[in-house]
């Protein structure tokens, strides 16, 4: 039985589809992502499931309860840590911790044990006694993520959970996510890094509320169709606006001052080149490239459906 | 794994927890503290104080045509009390129009020519009095005073002069439960109502919003918490804290204004718990449905102001228009009001108050129902 399982799940507000007929399932112990760009819909999808907002149409099943049906089942089974969990913010640390707790009922007699291994993972140890507001941001989040996880839940929902987070605060979360999968809790967690949906065994792509992809994020990359390549030159901008006029190329994007260049199958590094000398541009090298998840999404939005 | 639904036990300590957290959050902020333990006492005594409408002190402009004993006597008589102040003299009436024009002077006395020989007379005596009326409360007061005080003059003078005062019917009027008639022994109980209401809404019409805007809310949304132990470990606290302010305004009250306490305190603590619920109902009711701390702010103001005026605290009920007298019967002050001047003045215990009380528990437990299913709405 899959820990999650999503069936045309669908929700509008006042007349606006947010998300529309989801269907997808998340194995028990399973690094689930789901990416998409700002308005997608993974907001309110993970809130869906976290049995917050009921669904206009279809339904979802966590641990085999409905939470269309039977929310309150579903709860204290999950944790749901919203874009922006709300810690109390004249509360220590610990207090905070204590609290959520008492909310799930956590056996008095294991949280010396679970504290500790969270502030291990955490390293809040040493600030258990600070108020929360006086936190910096990627503690904040840590501690949020430790009050998630203080009743250890077999469901992990996680919205954004890196958003605003300086880097190394980053690495540890994600840290903590891939031990947490590593002992068998099932974990879904929206981002809109891509970088960061790599690290996902299963990647859903949200786009417009309507799944467009779902796989490993290896597959997904090897899914483009066509040839990708990296095209460098002095003027990347106009590289790209060129790109986009030459016939063969789908769609050519800027990543940094590199320009990505999907194309038919018929065309080489060489023949690019040549045409786009051909059009006037001054151009470095253009090389053939591996695509990143980013392509592929890219790939998918723009795909004719 | 999915086991039967929350027990008591886990339900308890869910409630239990929130309960310490509430109290933790309002009790280490130092403006907090202050604003729940010591507003009620300066409140108390500001209110005290300034909330009276006894009249003394009028200031009174004197024109005295007849400049006899007699007329001296009178004005003595009408200062003696404590009553009146003269604060100047004229021999001309239009001085008395000024005065009172200016604002200077609230009543005007004119004690006409003849004054003395009309009393010597028996003919009776006619002074003429002048009254501000802008202030109908002080205006009413003080031409009671006045009139009081010249027939009493008259009298006297007449017995000075041996003979029988004029007939009629000599009215002696006693008033119960307050004998002095001091405004403050009415309106000191009056205001614990006051103060409780304010300090239940303060603390509740903010408890529930500043959650959702924190986004701590959607945090306990999730978790197994229900409406219903939320609106409870709301409630409980600030229901602790406005019974330890309840103890603080009766203990001023007593100690310091003096205000006798003549009826069951059992009585008094029941009803006041009954009304604090029904307050902080209405607290949690405004939070509820307010989607930012700055509406509920407004929400409490605007429900404030017509509950204290709706109440018979400034304005006797009896004398409002009947659709508003009706409408007072929803007002949970007016019945707490009617509970707390009955036990405090007229030495009321539970047989008296059962009918309010039973008023202001329904008026609880409807609103505290209404708030949380309010609530449960409001998730969605």
């Amino acid at each position: 039985m899959s820990a999650v399982s999503v069936q045309g799940l669908s929700r509008s507000f006042a007349g606006t589809v947010a998300v529309d007929s989801l269907t997808f399932d998340v194995e028990r112990g399973q690094l689930f992502g789901i990416v998409g760009p700002d308005g997608a819909g993974k907001t309110t999808t993970l809130r869906m499931l976290a049995g917050v907002l009921p669904p206009t149409a279809g339904d979802a099943v966590l641990l085999g309860v409905s939470v269309a049906r039977e929310p309150e089942r579903v709860k204290p089974h999950i944790a749901y840590m919203s874009q922006r969990f709300g810690l109390y913010q004249d509360l220590t640390v610990r207090e905070n911790i204590l609290f959520y707790a008492d909310l799930y009922d956590v056996p008095r007699g294991e949280l010396p044990a679970r504290m500790e291994r969270l502030y291990r993972f955490s390293r809040l140890g040493d600030f258990e006694d600070r108020l929360a507001g006086r936190l910096s941001g990627g503690m904040k989040q840590k501690l949020s993520l430790s009050c998630a996880l203080i009743h250890q839940p077999a469901v992990l929902l996680l919205d954004e959970p890196t958003f605003g987070v300086d880097p190394i605060s980053r690495r540890d979360l994600w840290l903590i996510l891939h031990q947490m999968v590593a002992d068998g809790m099932t974990v879904i967690v929206t981002t809109s890094y891509m970088d960061e949906a790599e690290r996902c065994d299963v990647v859903a792509m949200l786009h417009e509320g309507r799944l467009l992809g779902l796989d490993s994020p290896r597959v997904i990359q090897d899914h483009i169709e066509g040839s990708l390549f990296a095209v460098r030159g002095p003027d990347p901008r106009a590289l790209r606006d060129l790109l986009r006029h030459t016939s063969g190329v789908r769609h050519a994007t800027l990543f940094g001052d590199v320009v990505h260049a999907v194309t038919g199958t018929d065309i080489t590094a060489v023949s690019l080149e040549r045409m786009l000398i051909d059009g006037g541009a001054s151009v470095d090298d253009v090389t053939s490239a591996r695509p990143s998840l980013e392509d592929a999404f890219i790939e998918f939005v723009h795909a004719p459906s | 794994m999915m086991g039967a639904s929350s027990s008591f036990a886990q339900s308890l300590r869910r409630v239990r927890s929130l309960v310490r957290k509430e109290l933790r959050q309002l009790l280490r902020d130092p403006k907090t503290k202050r604003v729940v333990f010591a507003a009620p006492i300066i409140q108390l005594l500001l209110f005290g104080y300034a909330v009276t409408t006894d009249v003394h002190d009028i200031r009174t402009f004197v024109v005295d045509h007849d400049r006899t004993a007699e007329s001296r006597g009178l004005q003595e008589a009408f200062t003696a009390g404590g009553y009146f102040r003269i604060i100047g003299r004229s021999d001309r009436p239009a001085d008395i129009a000024a005065a009172l024009d200016g604002g200077r002077a609230v009543v005007g006395l004119e004690i006409p020519f003849g004054f003395a020989r009309d009393l010597a007379a028996g003919r009776g005596a006619r002074v003429q009095v002048l009254i501000d009326g802008t202030s109908s409360n002080t205006a009413t007061v003080a031409q009671g005073y006045a009139s009081r005080i010249v027939q009493e003059f008259g009298v006297r003078q007449a017995a000075g002069w041996g003979r029988e005062p004029g007939g009629g019917v000599d009215l002696r009027a006693r008033a119960w439960f307050n004998p002095d008639l001091t405004s403050r022994v009415y309106n000191v109980p009056a205001i614990i109502g006051v103060l409780l209401m304010l300090m239940c809404l303060l603390l509740t019409a903010l408890a529930v919003v500043r959650e959702r805007e924190l986004g701590t809310l959607e945090q306990l949304l999730v978790s197994p918490l229900s409406a219903g132990e939320l609106i409870l470990g709301k409630t409980i606290p600030v229901a602790v804290i406005a019974l330890i302010d309840l103890a603080i305004i009766c203990a001023v009250a007593l100690l310091w204004f003096d205000i006798p306490l003549r009826g069951s305190v059992p009585a008094l603590v029941l009803a006041s718990f009954v009304y604090i619920l029904a307050s902080l109902g209405l607290g949690l009711f405004i939070s509820t449905v307010s989607r930012t701390q700055q509406e509920a702010f407004m929400g409490m103001f605007l429900l404030f102001l017509p509950v204290v005026i709706l109440s018979g605290f400034m304005y006797p009920v009896d004398t409002m228009p009947p659709l508003f007298q009706s409408l007072t019967l929803l007002n949970p002050l007016r019945h707490f009001l009617e509970i707390v001047r009955g036990i405090f003045l007229k030495g009321h215990g539970f047989a008296e108050i059962a009918e309010p009380l039973a008023v202001l528990t329904t008026m609880a437990v409807l609103v505290l129902a209404g708030a949380t299913a309010r609530f449960r709405k409001s998730v969605r």
